[in-house]
């Protein structure tokens, strides 16, 4: 289950390279402008129909105010997006 | 300010016990966007 740690690993693992320096990706700074599909501005541009059939089940077993919090952090600290 | 879906690229990266990589690119479909990788991981 996707958890606030988690969300951080691939955040960071695309902007700032893999904290875990365990992949490819390791000490690549991508820089790319992340977000967790669940932020409010994002959802807010899905089709209900669209949103209901993909994410709305998801959003009763997750964290979404962590998984979300611990992206916008990531995205905003490492200057992408 | 808000980042508008509409127009841009989109990597989306599932996760396979969350989200998934489909849905996410289903929605960023629907909101305009163009997918140019989708992909679901494990991350534990």
């Amino acid at each position: 289950m996707p958890t606030a740690e988690s969300s951080e690993l691939y955040a960071l693992t695309v902007t700032d390279g893999d904290p875990s320096w365990a992949g490819a990706l390791a000490g690549v700074a991508l820089k790319l402008p992340v977000f967790h599909v669940l932020e409010p501005d994002i959802t807010a541009q899905i089709p209900e129909d669209v949103y209901e059939r993909e994410l709305s089940f998801a959003t009763f077993s997750l964290d979404t105010d962590a998984v979300t919090e611990s992206t916008r952090r990531v995205r905003e600290q490492n200057g992408a997006g | 300010m808000t980042m508008q879906l509409a127009g841009k690229r989109v990597l989306a990266l599932g996760e396979r016990d969350g989200i998934q990589g489909p849905s996410i690119s289903a929605c960023a479909k629907a909101a305009g966007a163009t997918v140019v990788l989708e992909q679901t991981h494990c991350f534990v």
